[in-house]
């Protein structure tokens, strides 16, 4: 990556909202970031941070009554937030592929893999019925599917768990996407097959020079596979900047919390560190910062203001105790 | 349902729970829908002439002294040789139809309403039957309600009402008619009780409370109408008010097919079936008008019954 | 598949004998069936003589045995009420109801699944609104009262369409059919709407919620989000899972429309067997009514077996897993 690129997927200032029979909520509030070609970025939060709607939205497909209520999306220098469906939907599959949390219900049960791969296939590529099947058996072939070309035929409730997931993650590649949106993809798996999709996931994103967004909640696998992080609380993006830096020293309280809470091979043994108390519900967040009731070093101003992102040497993070360290370094 | 079955032990704040009521969910879904409120209102119209028809009603129907041959089939006031006196018209007796239609609907709805609390106590009984004591009794009783199922329920009522009058002897049949019309509408309506009750029970049985009570050696009795009773009843009332349609339907279709009630004795769907003679030759008031009546009836009694699930449980859907 | 099959074909018997048991023992100790066939002044010996004729003083089960056998046969003794053998009244009646039954659940799905498939894609659409409230209205109408009503406008009021009957009638060997003539045709417009109206809003308010029901679903937001087209996602994968649960009930209404017909056959006096029912009902026609109870039991266990085997052609994963079975 040279910093001279452009960036393929740019989020700017995007608002979520949940119109309710009282009142709107607020979603997703004033979140920007953007990836690189090729890149990784991880997105990481509690669930209910808004981390999976923040990516309905980039794919146009956030379930009513939610609605984009400003902001913008912006794809390889192309706005898509406001493109009418049929042209969403050729950018859908065939620019931003998308994998979902639960490959037991991803998949069509009364078809076979092939068939919905060849459908994928044929829909953004133009191939001929021989030509796409073709490319469906060396797409299941490349996510590590032995006997392609007669697990091809077989119905999903046939495959195991990680194997679903494997299609599905052909299936997301299928029109050769240069951004891959993977909403929590390991969530639902088994513990040892989860390394494997990840390690899957990590190749042929290498192997395509497919960007990814990786939407989890954990931040163990964020630290492994990630270039670099945002991390969500409350529709809000409280930090963000390359992984080594944010792992190594997290600003942000709640980024804190969340590395201690990985469980660590080889590290001090002691208990496990949690972050007490939940994420606030949507329509309950507080005033001024939105993690303050939980957060081990408030002080006044958090309850009365909000902080915004502010840049340091390692990214960004909206907390006030940093701003105004920040502040005192600048003074001195 | 969670909150019927603690309805009895929070029974001293009463006034709180009525403040939550008006304040709820409930009334607000009602306010919302001005269809349902126009149901509502609607079914109060015809419920209520029903309940007070010796008062609302202009002519009394079955006095034969106010009936006069020389008014039969007089068209409705609008039309010429109507009278205001008539209304809606006189059927091929010299009855006014409106009256005709108020107090029919009267039997209509004594029938319907009988019917369905005749069928919630049966199904109720054995559905509790069903689940609490398994085993053989549990497989006959579900079994029956199981092909009963798959038969239409107005066949089996038509069956019933059927098997019923060639049993009894035939100068009786008038004055039993309208128990017999009870007896084969709740027949036919009871297996929806039963299967939701022993649904109900079954799940309920395992709880630990219930083995708690069983184990203290409380009676079986006691904690079936103490414990499980309880608990079921919230399913069981949504599926009364939307069987209630369905009973008043049943009802009018056996007497429109002529084994219900009968013209001396007429509901909403005998008065449709005698009107029926005399639409070929255009007295075609006698039967629309109780038609249009029991069709109103039934959407609101429906519409209510819907909304009432649907605010009850939203997941029902 | 062919052990599915047996086993099912075991469950229709046991359910079709219990439907002939409980005709049989209903019937068996109804009324006196001789009082409706003689006068006043038979005397008691030719009433013996005539029990004895009929069968009506042999025991429950020889007569039930004997009901079964001949019941197997088309055979259902004689009518009550016209003295002659009730599988030939029969005979002559079921053409009628089971050409206007089909007729009516034709239309009930021709119309009943589109509309529901619209009313399920376009939740808040104008049309679909408007459709979901004739629907109610659909539901709440009792069906002799649509019957009622079309006699009154276009029988009565214009005049374009016969009121009973069922017009000419050709014979195809035993069979009558009324569908080669116009007056034929004619006659069986009314009649087929009144029966179809219910189901059609039956059918289509399922296909409605099963249609929401599905698009809410993971695979569908995945074809979504695969970009296929809405034609591809709303009619390829949402339609055919919406198939499995829709198969089912409508496999049961269309039993219904045969159980239906009695109602829009008497408002149309339409020559049926629904007809002839509610006539055996008020005439204690105790063979007839029998006959006719079974033979409805017949048509709804061999509609169930239909849809059953139905489901085997739709979804994969019943197929698969008895292969497997049987394989194993």
């Amino acid at each position: 990556m040279t910093p001279a690129q452009e960036p393929l997927l740019q989020v700017e200032h995007l608002r979520v909202e949940l119109p309710t029979r009282r009142r709107t909520l607020v979603a997703i509030d004033d979140v920007s970031f953007s990836i690189m070609p090729g890149e990784v970025l991880g997105i990481v939060g509690e669930s209910g941070a808004g981390k999976s709607v923040t990516g309905a939205a980039i794919i146009g497909l956030l379930e009513p009554p939610l609605r984009i209520a400003g902001g913008r999306v912006v794809l390889g220098g192309r706005r898509i937030d406001d493109l009418p469906y049929e042209q969403m939907r050729h950018i859908r599959g065939r620019e931003i592929g998308a994998i979902f949390q639960d490959p037991l219900t991803s998949l069509n049960p009364l078809y076979t893999v092939g068939r919905q791969l060849v459908e994928t296939i044929r829909t953004h590529l133009d191939l001929g019925p021989e030509a796409a099947r073709e490319r469906a058996i060396a797409l299941l072939g490349e996510v590590g599917i032995a006997a392609a070309a007669q697990r091809i035929d077989h119905y999903p409730h046939q495959f195991s768990g990680g194997m679903r997931q494997r299609v599905v993650i052909a299936l997301a590649l299928a029109g050769n996407p240069r951004l891959i949106i993977a909403d929590e993809p390991t969530t639902a798996l088994d513990v040892s097959i989860q390394a494997q999709i990840i390690a899957l996931l990590k190749r042929l994103g290498r192997d395509h020079g497919t960007a990814i967004m990786l939407v989890t909640h954990d931040m163990g696998v964020i630290a492994e596979t990630a270039h670099r992080v945002a991390v969500m609380y409350a529709g809000r993006i409280v930090e963000i900047g390359p992984v080594r830096a944010i792992v190594d020293a997290p600003r942000h309280p709640y980024t804190v919390g969340l590395m201690d809470s990985i469980p660590r091979i080889g590290g001090v043994r002691g208990r496990l560190k949690q972050i007490d108390g939940a994420m606030p519900r949507l329509g309950e967040i507080p005033p001024g910062c939105a993690f303050n009731p939980r957060c081990p070093l408030v002080f006044e101003r958090c309850r009365r203001e909000r902080p915004e992102l502010l840049p340091s040497a390692s990214g960004a993070a909206a907390c006030w105790r940093f701003a105004e360290e920040g502040a005192r370094a600048a003074d001195g | 349902m969670a909150e019927l079955a603690r309805a009895p032990i929070a029974a001293p704040r009463r006034l709180p729970r009525l403040r939550r009521f008006l304040d709820g969910d409930l009334l607000w879904s009602f306010r919302r829908s001005p269809v349902t409120v126009g149901a509502a209102v609607v079914a109060f119209v015809i419920i209520g002439s029903a309940i007070a028809a010796p008062w609302v009603a202009p002519h009394n129907p079955y006095d034969l002294a106010s009936v006069n041959l020389m008014d039969a089939t007089d068209p409705p006031v609008w039309l010429h040789g109507g009278s205001w006196a008539y209304v809606l018209g006189t059927d091929n007796q010299g009855r006014d139809v409106l009256s005709t239609i108020i107090y029919g609907t009267r039997l209509s709805l004594l029938v319907g309403v009988l019917a369905v609390v005749a069928a919630l106590i049966l199904g109720v009984a054995l559905g509790l039957v069903a689940g609490w004591s398994g085993g053989i009794v549990e497989t006959m009783i579900m079994r029956v309600a199981d092909v009963q199922l798959s038969f239409p329920a107005i066949l089996i009522a038509l069956l019933i009402d059927g098997v019923a009058r060639t049993m009894l002897p035939h100068n009786v049949q008038a004055e039993i008619a309208i128990y017999v019309l009870i007896v084969s509408v709740a027949l036919s309506n009871w297996v929806h009780f039963a299967r939701t009750v022993r649904g109900s029970t079954l799940v309920e049985r395992n709880k630990e409370y219930i083995q708690a009570a069983r184990v203290i050696g409380v009676r079986p009795w006691r904690i079936v109408t103490g414990h499980l009773l309880p608990n079921v009843l919230g399913p069981v009332l949504v599926i009364a008010t939307i069987n209630l349609a369905t009973a008043i339907l049943t009802e009018a279709t056996l007497s429109f097919l002529g084994v219900g009630l009968p013209p001396t004795q007429p509901s909403l769907g005998t008065l449709i079936r005698v009107g029926n003679d005399y639409l070929m030759s255009g007295d075609w008031w006698i039967a629309l008008f109780p038609g249009i009546w029991l069709a109103l009836l039934i959407l609101s009694v429906n519409l209510l019954g819907d909304w009432l699930r649907d605010a009850l449980n939203p997941k029902l859907r | 598949m062919i052990a599915f099959v047996i086993r099912r074909l075991c469950q229709s018997v046991v359910v079709l004998l219990t439907v002939a048991l409980i005709a049989f023992a209903l019937f068996n100790y109804v009324g006196d069936p001789i009082n409706n066939m003689v006068g006043q002044d038979t005397t008691p010996a030719e009433r013996v003589a005539l029990r004895h004729e009929l069968g009506l003083d042999q025991s429950f089960l020889v007569q039930f045995a004997r009901f079964v056998g001949h019941a197997a046969e088309g055979n259902f003794g004689l009518s009550y009420q016209e003295a002659r053998p009730v599988g030939q009244i029969i005979l002559e009646r079921m053409p009628a109801t089971l050409e206007l039954s089909f007729v009516a659940a034709l239309l009930a799905l021709i119309l009943g699944v589109p509309m529901g498939i619209y009313t399920g894609l376009h939740r808040r659409s104008l049309l679909s609104q408007a459709m979901l409230t004739t629907s109610l209205v659909g539901i709440s109408l009792p069906t002799f009262l649509i019957g009622i009503l079309l006699i009154l406008v276009f029988a009565v009021m214009l005049g374009w369409l016969p009121s009973y009957g069922r017009g000419t009638v050709v014979h195809i060997g035993w069979w009558t059919t009324g569908l080669l003539t116009i007056s034929g045709w004619k006659a069986i417009i009314l009649p087929a709407i009144t029966l179809a109206l219910f189901q059609m809003t039956l059918i289509m308010r399922l296909v409605r919620s099963e249609m929401i029901e599905v698009l809410r679903t993971d695979y569908i937001k995945f074809a979504r989000a695969r970009g296929l087209s809405n034609r591809a996602v709303n009619f390829g994968h949402a339609l055919k899972n919406t198939l499995v649960p829709v198969i089912t009930i409508t496999g049961l209404q269309l039993g219904a429309i045969i159980a239906f017909a009695v109602i829009t056959e008497t408002v149309f006096q339409w020559p049926g067997m629904g007809l002839m029912f509610i006539q055996a009902v008020t005439f204690a026609d105790i063979p007839v009514m029998a006959a006719y109870l079974v033979l409805v039991g017949f048509f709804f266990v061999v509609i169930n077996l239909v849809v059953d085997l139905l489901y085997y052609v739709v979804d994969p994963r019943l197929r698969i897993e008895h292969e497997h079975a049987a394989g194993g």
